[in-house]
Parts: C-alpha cells; structure tokens; sequence
C-alpha cells in the first residue's frame, strides 16, 4: 500500500473502476451477464458503464449462465477479452462444463495453439439472508481445476489492481468478490496500478501466530488479531489473495517464523481451501510447527436462512480469537 | 479452400470447368476422409493406436459439403466424430494420424488425441468429446466475427444426441436475438451412441430450433451436392448479417459407435447397415453423378483413388515413425 495519502472509494466502486479502465484500454474487453447493462447487477456494482460503452460492450444476456459462459469461451479464444459477471457465486455450477471441460483445458487439449483470456466475475459469502442457493463460498471447486486461476480480493485497493491483472492475463481467470463487501471504503490511488496473482499480502505483521485469511474472513483475522493483541499474542495475517497461483513461500515463510498457524476461508473446510492450504504449510513448515494447523471455515452444511442459524456457519472475529488463544495455550 | 490433403495439385487430370472441378474435389475429399479413417481403424486392429476413435465413414458428404461453402479463416468446432470435419477444413493427415497415436508431431502435440484436434491455421477451433460442449464456442466465435466486423462464419457440427442437451438451445437463442454469424449443423446419424434417436428425440428435430425463430431446413446428408448447395446458401446468409441457421442433415455412420463397436445387432440390424451401404453410400453417390453426367471417367476416379490411397500409407506412416513426445512436455501448456 502506497504511502501517500489516497482517496478512499468502496469495494465496489473499485471494481466499476478496474472494469472502466481496461475497456478504455482494450476496446476487446467486454462486460457478458444477466442485468449488467441499464440495471448495473443487482449489487449496482457495473452502474454507469454502460452509459460509457454502450450495449454492445456490456451486453444484457438472458438468464442462462451455462449459454453465455460458453459464449465467452468462444469469444475469447477469437480475439475477444471477455468478463462474464454471473451474478451469485452459488450459479457457477451451471457453468461448470464451461469452464472445467472447456475453458480450462482448450488450451492444454490444443497442444499450446488456442488461449481462452477471460474473467468471470462472481460472488462468495454467507450473511445476507438468503438461504442456501445464494449464500455459498465455492471457489475450492475451481481452484482445483488445473487450466483456471482464482482470485479472492479482499479490499478495495486489491480488488482494483488484481481485477486489471486478471483481465491482462491470457488465461480462465475466476474473480470472486464477498458481497458483504461492496460497500466497504479504503484507499486506492487515482494513478494506475496492477497486482500480480500469486503474490500474497501480509494485511498485519505478527510473531506468535499466522492467520492466514482469505477474502470476507481477512477482515475477521485482523479483528481477531486485535483481540489477541490484548492478551498479549502477537498475530500475522496473511492474506494469500488467489488460491491459484497459490505464493506457498510467503505462507511458510511466516509459519517457519510464528511457528503456529490457522487458516480461515469462507468455503467449506473439508476438501477445501483451508484444507488445501493447511497442507501447503505442514508439508514446508513441518519441523517449526508447535501445534497443529487448525482450519476454520463454513459449517458443513447448507447454508440456513434463519439469522441465529446463518450467523453459527460462519468463522467469527471471536472464534478465530479463541481458536488461536487455544493454540498459543493462553487461558 | 484448401484440397483436404494439403497437397496443392491433384495429380490426376480431370477435364471441364471450374464447376466440374469442384465437384471432383468434393469427391476427392470424401474419398480422403473415407481412407483416412480405414487407417484409423486398421491401427486399432492392429493394436497402434491408443484408445479408441469414432469413424465418420458414411458421413462424408456433410463435412465436405459444409466446408466447400466455408473460407479458410472461417470457424468451424467439431465433435468426438471428428476427423471428417478437420479434413475437409485442411487440416493434413500425417499431423492427425501423429495425433492419433499421441505423437509430439501431432496437431496438439499429442495431448488432445482422436477426439481433440485443433488447428488455428483451418479456423479448426477443436473437436470436442462433451455432446454439445462445442456449441458455446461457435457461437462465441461468430459473436466474435460480428463485434470484429470481420464477416467471418462459425460451423458448428454436432450429432443428433446433442439436442438432449440444454446448452444448445441457450445458444440457439442468444445466437438469433443477436443476429450471430453462425450455422448449427446436426449430423443426424440416427443413433445417440447405442440408442436409436426415436427413444431419446420428442418432437420434430427442427421444430427445435424453429422455436427461437432460427432458419432451419433439412437435407439429405448422403447428397453432397444437395449439402454444399443449401451450405453456400446459409454461409452467405449468415455472412450478410441476417443470423443463425440450422441444418439437418441425414446421414448414417457406416461403423459402430467407436472402432470397438462390432457388435451391433441389438441395436441395429445388419439389413439397415447393408442399405446405407450399398443404395446410400455419399461417395458412391457422386461418383455415379460424376461418371454419368461425364465430368469423369472410372479411369480417373479410380486413378485419384490410387493417390490417395498412397498418401494415407505415407501419412501413417510418418505418424507411427514420429517420436512421442517427452515426459517434461506433461505439465507445460497448462497455462498460456
């Protein structure tokens, strides 16, 4: 994060701007989805971008996300950059042919020759009420796909720089963006700026415990990380910012140093991100470890409408707090 | 267009003009593509190939009669049953049968196989082995061609089988609010792998695409005369901006589903297979239409035959000379 003193916009302006920036740029980048024209998604976050670029930039598709991701395929490997905007991450499973069978193989299959540039911009996280078809955190299913990348920003500034990167790449790239998160401020520059995937960012250093946090649960690790400030414990959080390219060697480099570490991920645990990353750590941080990796995400079940039942699924400030204190064997 | 075997002159003389040459290399390419995939099946017999492949013999006259109509930089995607297709679309046999048998000088660097040729270089934008996995790329491909302004025209071919698949139809109806330069073909070879297309296909086939407004017509897929004349009609169509097409084409695969299909009765009888044969084989077809209407002479067609029949023997056998490729080649290409 630059020093000098930047302007504060929200997640979502942040994104609207990336966006802005680059079909400026490209005249080949286009906007593909349901209600992202006049109506600028449901989440208001494409308002005014068509005024800017017209329909045939930010085309309103019908509601059939299977029919125009695979659309965006065939675009992008034709000349065009396409970002698809599917509207709620819990509908990439209709686009799962798309993307697992196409998208991330036309290019391997094709022995190098054909490349798909494109971005599918969706959504993750739980807490808005409503229900189990629209509360979903399911980035591990396309982290484990080899052929995709995935991006989970976690703040404005990071939204901006790695939004502009992933459209630039010349690969599937899968955008998710916790839509708890649109209206929260912080600082980005006016000037241009991009940031690589696969570099993770340490959001706070730390000595005795790593969080390492992704997305919706970074802001919970740092709220954690001030709890635990008060009882003494001093917390890294590391936010790794894309599953893949996934930076190991920040991960374990800040293991090796704290010697203790939890990973916490708004998907479900189990065969999941925390799983995928507890691994990462105890394979390359094994002989620094005093305690075990502990894992923290969804509760393994659907996502429940109810507030007092929605509300138990998700990792808190004070869960992670005590699930750490336990560790650093703080009463 | 390119002649299907790469080769820029056909060694044979063939008398009368350019309209009597388009037809006897129409001829000559599915005579190419029928003894392309006699070899094919000949190196799964004699146990050279890995895996399986899905022939396209007896369907000859769609492919070549569809890509006659095409430039070389239009799109075309393909499907499991798809050497016929990249073909008759230029792509060289010796790389195919390299990719066939997973040859570092194949099309894909052995790593797409049978079911998984591309070519940018013949618009080939690549076979595919999901059942209408294909048809989100075509219809990308002409959404490209129409926001490019570059009056190119997408193919795509799929079998019958793929109208059970939803996607299609999300395609068909984006493809004709928005006016795309793309043509679905359906190859309608009347069984969806094992299962005749009246126990799996409610309704009437074209009434499918009818159904968003898009232009459909039906036509003999065994006639490639018939083909290419409805082909030039819907590409110029398409290329003018008026949108998508569809087009049915009757056809019949002579072999199983893929090469080790030989057993076959339960689903089909050996009487069928014996009539699509011999009273509907497309290239007997034209070579009747050819000798009877004097565009050719036996001599010629049969001359013609010999050559390519040579150039399968070379193709092949550069193909199973070629190396594999090394094993560091596993992880790259993964991403770009």
């Amino acid at each position: 994060m630059p020093e000098t003193k930047a302007r504060e916009i929200t997640f979502a302006e942040a994104v609207r701007e990336a966006l802005a920036e680059e079909m400026r740029r490209d005249s080949r980048v286009f906007i593909l989805g349901e209600d992202v024209a006049e109506a600028g998604t449901p989440f208001k976050v494409l308002s005014g971008l068509v005024e800017e670029f017209g329909t045939k930039r930010v085309v309103d598709t019908p509601i059939s996300e299977a029919g125009f991701t695979g659309l965006a395929v065939g675009a992008a490997m034709t000349g065009l950059r396409p970002v698809v905007d599917i509207m709620f991450g819990d509908f990439i499973t209709l686009t799962m042919d798309q993307m697992a069978n196409q998208a991330a193989k036309v290019h391997y299959m094709s022995g190098g020759k054909w490349r798909v540039p494109m971005v599918m911009r969706t959504t993750l996280g739980a807490a808005r009420r409503s229900a189990a078809q629209h509360s979903q955190s399911l980035h591990a299913w396309f982290s484990h796909v080899p052929g995709l990348k995935v991006v989970l920003p976690s703040t404005p500034y990071d939204a901006k720089g790695l939004l502009k990167t992933a459209i630039r790449d010349e690969n599937p790239v899968v955008f998710f963006e916790d839509k708890m998160m649109f209206k929260m401020k912080g600082p980005v520059p006016a000037e241009e700026y991009t940031i690589p995937l696969g570099v993770a960012d340490v959001k706070r250093q730390g000595d005795d415990i790593t969080l390492v946090a992704t997305s919706s649960m970074v802001q919970v690790a740092l709220g954690a990380a001030g709890l635990l400030e008060e009882i003494g414990v001093s917390a890294e959080v590391i936010d790794p910012r894309t599953t893949w390219p996934l930076d190991e060697k920040t991960l374990i480099e800040s293991v090796k140093k704290t010697s203790r570490a939890i990973v916490i991920d708004e998907g479900y645990g189990r065969y999941g991100v925390t799983a995928e990353i507890a691994a990462v750590i105890a394979e390359g941080a094994f002989h620094y470890l005093d305690a075990p990796v502990k894992r923290m995400g969804a509760m393994h079940v659907p996502i429940p409408f109810s507030p007092p039942l929605e509300d138990v699924t998700v990792p808190t400030e004070r869960s992670v707090f005590e699930v750490a204190r336990g560790l650093c064997n703080r009463s | 267009m390119s002649t299907v075997t790469g080769q820029p002159k056909p060694k044979a003389k063939i008398k009368g003009d350019a309209d009597s040459e388009k037809w006897v290399r129409m001829y000559r390419q599915m005579l190419a593509i029928r003894l392309f995939e006699e070899q094919v099946n000949e190196l799964y017999t004699r146990a050279l190939m890995p895996g399986l492949a899905h022939l396209y013999v007896g369907e000859e006259a769609v492919a070549v009669g569809i890509c006659e109509a095409l430039r070389n930089d239009d799109y075309i995607t393909s499907t499991h049953r798809g050497h016929g297709h990249c073909l008759a679309k230029g792509a060289s046999p010796d790389r195919m049968f390299a990719e066939l048998l997973g040859k570092e000088a194949g099309y894909c660097k052995g790593k797409g196989g049978s079911m998984h040729i591309a070519d940018p270089g013949t618009g080939n934008l690549g076979a595919n082995a999901i059942v209408a996995g294909s048809v989100g790329i075509a219809t990308g491909a002409a959404f490209s061609a129409k926001y490019l302004g570059t009056s190119q025209v997408a193919v795509c071919f799929f079998g019958e089988g793929a109208l059970g698949q939803g996607v299609l139809y999300e395609e068909m109806n984006m493809a004709q609010l928005w006016k795309l330069p793309v043509i679905y073909v359906c190859e309608n070879n009347s069984y969806t792998e094992y299962t005749h297309c009246s126990e799996t296909t409610a309704g009437e086939m074209t009434a499918r695409a009818t159904a968003f407004g898009v232009h459909a017509e039906t036509v003999d897929g065994q006639d490639v005369r018939a083909v290419y004349e409805v082909a030039a009609k819907l590409v110029e169509s398409a290329r003018r901006g008026d949108g998508p097409a569809f087009l049915l084409c009757n056809t019949y695969r002579h072999h199983g589903h893929h090469v080790g299909d030989i057993n076959r009765e339960y689903y089909r009888s050996k009487q069928e297979e014996r009539t699509w044969a011999t009273e509907r084989d497309p290239i007997q077809k034209i070579s009747e239409w050819l000798v009877g209407n004097k565009l050719a002479d036996a001599a010629q067609l049969a001359e013609i035959h010999s050559e390519i029949k040579a150039e399968m023997q070379k193709a092949v056998e550069f193909a199973i000379a070629a190396p594999y490729p090394s094993v560091d080649k596993a992880s790259e290409d993964v991403y770009a």
